[in-house]
């Protein structure tokens, strides 16, 4: 199960990576580097580091490539002609995906109604530490210094960003 | 049984992928979206290890990771946003200005 799983996350991983290099529109560029994190977060949970796969889908696919597609729209680099009104193919597709992320969410659903599914499976993570446990103990003793550098670098770049895009005024 | 190899080997693709991107692609932000991936496949590899050598500091290592890589694009879609405000352009090939 998890060979298969591991083979066709990484299968769709690869190609939206593939898609993101050799597509010709940045647009389709970002959504598939969307996809491609979204494969990666993925992985991450087939190798037991929930916290970082969350911290993948939050910070990657959320804050990072929005930036990209603010910044893409900003610039407006092409002129985009999408059809007025959604073509029925194109409704269909969306149900079509709607119903498929219900299915993966199913077991999801099933935690809050044992009876669907029989006995709910719990506290497979409650065994030992778990993993955000663990990797909050080694940053706050161990990596304690380059943590709060970290924070210093964000700052840094917070304050880079605003003086490089803020307009220039002549003086 | 899926074994340290297989993630190393897709890692090593993510990031031959990634670099082809920086050098063919003459597009600004498609460079920088390829920087992300080659990060990202860095972060895989990171993780993969985590895993298998049973220890959680690679972990830890991704998120310092990801925390510059969240400067990086910060920053360099600021950069980029100021050369387009300049130029009219992000195709690198016209801005060449530091090559000799």
């Amino acid at each position: 199960m998890e060979t298969i799983l591991f083979y066709v996350l990484a299968a769709v991983t690869l190609l939206s990576a593939v898609f993101v290099v050799f597509l010709r529109r940045p647009i389709h560029n970002v959504l598939f580097m969307i996809l491609t994190m979204v494969g990666l977060a993925t992985l991450f949970i087939l190798l037991h580091a929930e916290f970082l796969a969350m911290v993948q889908i939050i910070v990657y696919a959320g804050a990072v490539m929005v930036l990209f597609l603010f910044v893409i729209m900003l610039l407006n680099l092409e002129e985009l002609d999408l059809p007025k009104a959604p073509r029925p193919l194109r409704w269909g597709f969306g149900i079509i995906l709607s119903l498929a992320f219900a299915v993966i969410l199913f077991p999801i659903f099933s935690h809050f109604v044992p009876t669907i599914m029989g006995k709910a499976q719990s506290g497979t993570a409650a065994a030992g530490a778990s993993n955000m446990e663990l990797i909050a103990r080694e940053l706050f003793t161990t990596y304690l210094l380059p943590f709060e550098i970290a924070s210093v670098l964000l700052l840094a770049a917070i304050i880079g960003t605003v003086v490089i895009g803020r307009k220039l005024t002549q003086k | 049984m899926v074994t340290l190899e297989h993630y190393l080997v897709l890692s090593a693709l993510l990031f031959s992928l990634g670099m082809v991107g920086v050098m063919f692609r003459r597009n600004l932000i498609v460079i920088l979206m390829s920087l992300e991936l080659m990060m990202n496949a860095v972060n895989l590899s990171f993780v993969a290890f985590s895993r298998y050598l049973g220890s959680i500091e690679g972990q830890v290592f991704v998120l310092f990771v990801m925390v510059v890589a969240a400067a990086e694009v910060a920053v360099g879609l600021a950069i980029a946003v100021a050369v387009f405000r300049e130029r009219g352009t992000i195709n690198i090939n016209d801005i060449s200005l530091l090559k000799w």
